[in-house]
């Protein structure tokens, strides 16, 4: 029944704060913090509590992908819904759930957080939307019945664009209708996937059910499987965002609210990770891996692509977008090499992308609130205005390139070595994007905070309440850093049941490691000669 | 002891943490406190755990402390955990040793600067990062401290980021050298998935059993391991960051720039040393790279004006004798190095220091001069360093090590006459350079006054290296001068001993009193060159512009140009054309298709009633006769 209190809480507090500001708006904000504050508190009671259970789950059963989908669940609900059409609500958390849950509800906080000064429109309305996105958000992840994720996905998707249509920035409505417009036709082309899917398996088995563990292993001709797989992957890829499909994203960055764009690079675009580790791969083994090589290919155009957009920016957050785009490359690479070190490290980066980012869209928006501008041309000589802003941003933009000791070096050197194995080539175009990192975060610092502070701007450093916020989130990136640990003791049972669902399939790290086996025998061999 | 060694990294980091919490709370004396404070302490441990190490060494003559388990995932499990042997002792010392009496000259040094607080903040990190460098038991780990080191070197020759050109040159030290770091994380790609490890020894131990020499994995890997050396021990071809790197402050250059972090390459070869003794191949590249590296930096150097780029250029030179040492198999001979160069060239830097500061941040030697009397301190400093430097005969630490390294670049095995001539040739150059720098600045008419000179906290690290740089090199005589060589004996306990080839010409006290010859008659030729043609050094003065080739040495042989052209302005250029993003017409194109799609349509939503009725007649008339017809 925990699962439900997920949903709940943020979904009654949401109407809760839209009603309460009629008289009083400031009340919505605390309304607000509870309702993302308090289910916080829940799902990491419930992470710390279920610590052995994870553990005990995975020992137990660790051989066998029947047990692992029925038997391994922290929690379940599971009751009819729509039976005539075999729609069931079913909601379901495994370690990968508690971790996409930890990080919707913190960055919801944060969100809240981050529009305590700069909201002050329609209070309540805005608070009611947060919550609403948080709620759906929830749903997404916790729904294990394809009908009921469509609902989510798709329910999410409104109050998202009026955070970015209402409380925008000068652009705001060409953005939102934009990013509305993509996610909305690729979901379409998942939710025909998924109806094709539904109708394949109820006419070979006679059973018409969207449950997805049910759903698995669905026998369809190889052509079918790979048009539905595409379905899929239209809809993740849009929301990853994957090349060439991201176009949506620095408009949609750009232009939302800070606490837009901390919900949509913190916790949004991850569901095309997570859609795709949870769903798209699972499902189709064989399409994904005929499909590999295109989509290595993607990622990689992705890493370095977005990369060098981002030093080529003028637009301050319009760069930190960009960023995202190229450590999105870096998930996507790692979830089409599928091999344990890859898929812990896509993991890690959905975490640690979501602290680092998060922030750095948060610092833009403290930095916008007090100069009116995102134009880095208008910047320069910062550090020395506000020096506590200036090493935050220091903080955050080595985090974003990769400096070991922070979460997100663990994260892409997993995700790399993990991919050497499948593809060399990937790998080392992936670790070339780790200097053009370099070269955009390096140039960021230096347009915004460093050289000579030339436009007489005077504005007051960090508040007790900002300060607080970033050393939470420095915090969270070091700790990763030197000890990630507990995120991959979490995240390890979803990752071996995810592997196990593929195991016939030559995507399956065995089939993987006897190729490369192989390789490297052959090429002993002649060296030997 | 040895259980201490956690607190030798930890110390310093610890200071930085501190700094970085109280900063603004802390008087400028408590910040220095902290700051050196904190780096001289781990010293004191670092030294107390090597007396300990030598006089009862651990079983093994290696000592492995875990402190807990990184990560562990997909057979991947690197540990935070320190692994001290010979090598690592010798590092430890030098770095925190050589790097307090660098802090605490910077206690005077910057003491009126306004980010002093942040200054001590990034050294200490600094110290730390490059001691998890050395004492890593992984590859990670070691990458985690090598870019750590790579970081502080971008912060603190950044750190007077008010003028761009700091920030600029800071930039490119932290760009280039990352892109050796991609070849040296490729390598441990490489490395964990062939042998499942990344902890060193095993890997080593795995290596040696599962490779055979020459084999394409080993060269592979050697060969990606020194992409990341040539990176951060700015050798060609990624050596033109180092010149640039001066725009920190010179303690600085110093400590990172000189002592330290440049050496990490050098570190991580000998750490490594069974892959290149698996790649032959590679090692030739190591020893040649050293070569060609060294002549180029001498060259350049003879060319400069900044007093700081001519030390830039003479680092550049020591770490290509020390690759060339490597290169051979003199594995130790690099070490012993590495150690002497460490104190002569840290005094140099610290000198060169004294002088920019009395004559407020003067960097052009030509405006110095005269200033033997004036700054006696200095000049003695660096009348000892610049001997070193040019490797004096006996009495200078330069001589021992840098003698030892021409000899082994001919009586090794892998040895050859070209290296050794090279080796030679730039002992030549080496003097002259080292002695024009000193007769530019110290000798001839002064030409910008003294305004501040130097206190003890300036002066004492001064005198301390000044020692260090004489009687440095007394642990390892020639067999010539004896043979007493505590130092070599004590370092066989790690690293390989070198072959050589018996009875060869290399090892006579012929062959040693020309290294010696040469590097005197250098210096003859420095002196006569500019003291006694005093119109010489009016003429090399007065000229602004001097001929092409000096020009050309000057900008480091048009590396930056080349490198311009072939990868900045291409990229620059990319993300002109690309800034609105090269994807964004194909949607905006199907937008605009929409648009001429809706309003063809909404034109034919006219409001007379006759053309409706005649479409729909139309349309009709269509559906009647396709179903009539079909």
């Amino acid at each position: 029944m925990i699962l439900l209190w997920y949903i709940l809480i943020p979904a009654v507090a949401a109407p809760l704060a839209w009603l309460v500001s009629r008289s009083r708006p400031d009340l919505a904000r605390w309304v607000a913090l509870a309702g993302t504050a308090l289910p916080l508190a829940l799902v990491t009671w419930q992470w710390v509590s279920q610590a052995g259970a994870l553990k005990a789950a995975f020992v137990a059963h660790g051989p066998g992908a029947a047990g692992l989908v029925q038997g391994t669940w922290l929690a379940d609900v599971h009751a009819t819904w729509i039976a005539p059409l075999g729609i069931s609500f079913f909601l379901a958390e495994d370690g990968l759930t508690l971790i996409m849950l930890v990080l919707t509800f913190a960055m919801g906080l944060l969100a809240v957080l981050a529009s305590w000064r700069g909201i002050t429109a329609r209070v309540g309305f805005f608070h009611f939307m947060i919550l609403w996105t948080t709620a759906a958000l929830a749903g997404v992840f916790l729904s294990l019945d394809l009908f009921l994720f469509y609902f989510f996905f798709e329910m999410m998707l409104i109050p998202m664009y009026f955070v970015i249509a209402l409380w925008g920035h000068e652009r705001r409505v060409y953005a939102a209708i934009k990013f509305f417009i993509f996610t909305q036709a690729s979901g379409l082309l998942m939710l025909i996937a998924i109806l094709a899917l539904y109708f394949i398996h109820g006419r070979a088995t006679g059973v018409y059910t969207f449950d997805f563990t049910q759903l698995l292993g669905t026998q369809m001709p190889s052509g079918t499987a790979f048009l539905l797989m595409l379905g899929f992957f239209a809809a993740f890829a849009v929301k990853l965002p994957a090349f060439p499909l991201h176009t949506w994203l620095p408009d949609a960055h750009t232009e939302a609210p800070t606490a837009g764009s901390v919900i949509l690079a913190g916790v949004l675009i991850k569901i095309g990770a997570y859609g795709m580790i949870r769903f798209m791969v699972p499902l189709f083994p064989q399409a994904v891996y005929d499909f590999r090589t295109i989509g290595m290919i993607l990622a990689v155009i992705g890493i370095i692509y977005g990369a060098i957009m981002a030093y080529a920016q003028t637009d301050l957050k319009r760069l930190v977008a960009y960023t995202s785009v190229s450590h999105m490359g870096f998930v996507l690479l790692g979830i089409f090499a599928w091999n344990t070190l890859a898929l812990q490290g896509v993991v890690v980066q959905i975490v640690c992308h979501a602290l680092s980012t998060g922030a750095l869209f948060i610092l833009v928006g403290t930095l916008q609130d007090r100069i009116h501008t995102r134009d880095m041309a208008k910047m320069g000589g910062l550090w020395a205005v506000a020096p506590r802003m200036g090493g935050t941003a220091m903080f955050f933009a080595l985090a974003s390139l990769g400096l070991p000791g922070l979460g997100n070096f663990v994260a892409e050197f997993l995700i790399l070595v993990g991919t050497w194995q499948v593809s060399r080539w990937a790998a080392v175009l992936g670790a070339v994007g780790l200097v053009v990192a370099t070269v955009y975060a390096l140039w960021m610092m230096q347009r915004a905070f460093q050289g000579q502070e030339t436009h007489a701007l005077r504005f007051d450093d960090l508040v007790p309440r900002e300060t607080a916020m970033y050393a939470a989130l420095i915090a969270a990136l070091v700790v990763i850093g030197f000890y990630p640990q507990p995120l991959i003791a979490t995240a390890r049972q979803t990752v071996t049941a995810a592997q196990q669902m593929t195991a016939g399939s030559p995507l399956s790290p065995e089939a993987a490691s006897a190729a490369q086996t192989m390789i490297v025998d052959g090429a002993t061999a002649d060296d030997g000669q | 002891m040895l259980q201490l060694l956690w607190i030798v990294p930890a110390l310093p980091a610890a200071g930085f943490v501190v700094l970085l919490l109280l900063n603004r709370h802390l008087s400028r004396r408590a910040t220095a406190l902290i700051g050196a404070g904190s780096v001289g302490l781990s010293a004191v441990v670092a030294i107390l755990i090597a007396v300990s190490f030598i006089t009862s060494p651990p079983p093994g003559d290696a000592y492995r402390q875990v402190l807990w388990t990184w990560f562990d995932t997909g057979g991947l499990a690197p540990q935070i955990a320190f692994y001290l042997d010979a090598m690592s002792v010798v590092f430890m010392v030098v770095i925190t040793f050589v790097g307090f009496l660098i802090h605490l000259y910077s206690t005077e040094f910057m003491e009126r600067d306004e980010g002093f607080t942040r200054f001590f903040m990034y050294m200490n990190l600094f110290v730390a990062s490059m001691l998890v460098l050395v004492l890593a038991d992984n590859l990670l780990l070691l990458y985690l401290g090598w870019e750590g080191v790579g970081m502080c070197s971008y912060l603190l020759i950044a750190f007077w980021q008010k003028d761009v050109q700091n920030v600029y040159c800071g930039r490119k030290a932290f760009i280039v050298t990352r892109v050796g770091d991609t070849a040296l994380i490729v390598g441990l790609f490489l490395l964990f998935t062939q042998l499942h490890t990344l902890e060193i020894q095993p890997l080593m131990a795995g290596a040696a059993k599962n490779w055979a020499a020459g084999s394409g994995v080993a060269v592979a890997a050697a060969a990606l391991l020194l992409g990341g050396a040539v990176g951060k021990s700015a050798q060609l071809p990624l050596q033109t960051w180092l010149p640039d790197a001066m725009a920190g402050p010179t303690p600085v250059s110093a400590l990172i720039h000189a002592a330290t972090m440049v050496t990490a390459g050098v570190y991580l070869i000998a750490r490594t040393n069974v892959l290149f003794t698996l790649a032959p191949d590679v090692r030739l590249a190591v020893a040649i790279i050293g070569t060609v590296t060294l002549l180029y930096a001498c060259f350049s150097a003879l060319a400069q004006h900044d007093i700081k780029r001519v030390l830039a250029y003479s680092t550049m030179s020591q770490i290509g004798y020390m690759f060339l040492a490597l290169g051979v198999a003199g594995w130790s001979a690099a070490i012993f190095h590495f150690m002497t160069h460490a104190f002569f060239k840290a005094l140099l830097f610290l000198a060169a220091g004294v002088v920019i500061e009395a004559l407020g941040g003067e960097h052009d030697i030509f405006k110095m001069g005269g200033l033997r009397r004036k700054l006696p301190t200095a000049f003695w400093a660096f009348i000892i360093g610049a001997a070193s430097l040019s490797a004096l005969p006996l009495i200078t630490d330069g001589f021992y090590s840098k003698d030892l390294i021409i000899e082994t670049s001919l009586g090794a095995v892998d040895g050859n006459a070209w290296l050794w001539l090279g080796a030679l040739a730039g002992s030549l150059l080496t003097s002259i350079y080292a002695f024009r720098l000193v007769f530019v600045v110290f000798f001839g008419e002064q030409q910008t006054p003294v305004t501040l000179h130097p206190r003890w906290r300036m002066k004492l690290p001064l005198v301390v290296l000044s020692v260090l740089s004489v009687v440095g090199g007394f642990v390892w005589l020639p067999g010539w001068m004896g043979g007493f060589h505590p130092f070599e004996t004590f370092l066989d306990t790690a690293l390989p001993v070198t072959q050589t080839v018996a009875g060869s010409f290399a090892y006579t006290g012929v062959a040693a009193l020309l290294t010696s010859l040469i590097a005197v008659v250098g210096v003859a030729l420095a002196t006569v060159w500019l003291v006694e043609s005093r119109a010489a050094l009016a003429r090399f003065a007065a000229r602004p512009t001097p001929h092409d080739v000096q020009t050309f040495w000057l900008n480091g042989w048009g590396f930056d140009w080349l490198y311009e052209h072939v990868f900045v302005i291409p990229v620059k250029w990319f993300a002109r054309v690309a800034r609105g993003d090269l994807v964004e017409p194909a949607f905006s194109g199907i937008a605009w298709l929409n648009l001429q799609a809706w309003r063809a349509l909404s034109a034919s939503q006219n409001g007379q009633l006759r053309v409706y009725i005649g479409v729909a007649g139309v349309g009709l008339a269509v559906i009647v006769a396709f179903v009539v017809l079909r």
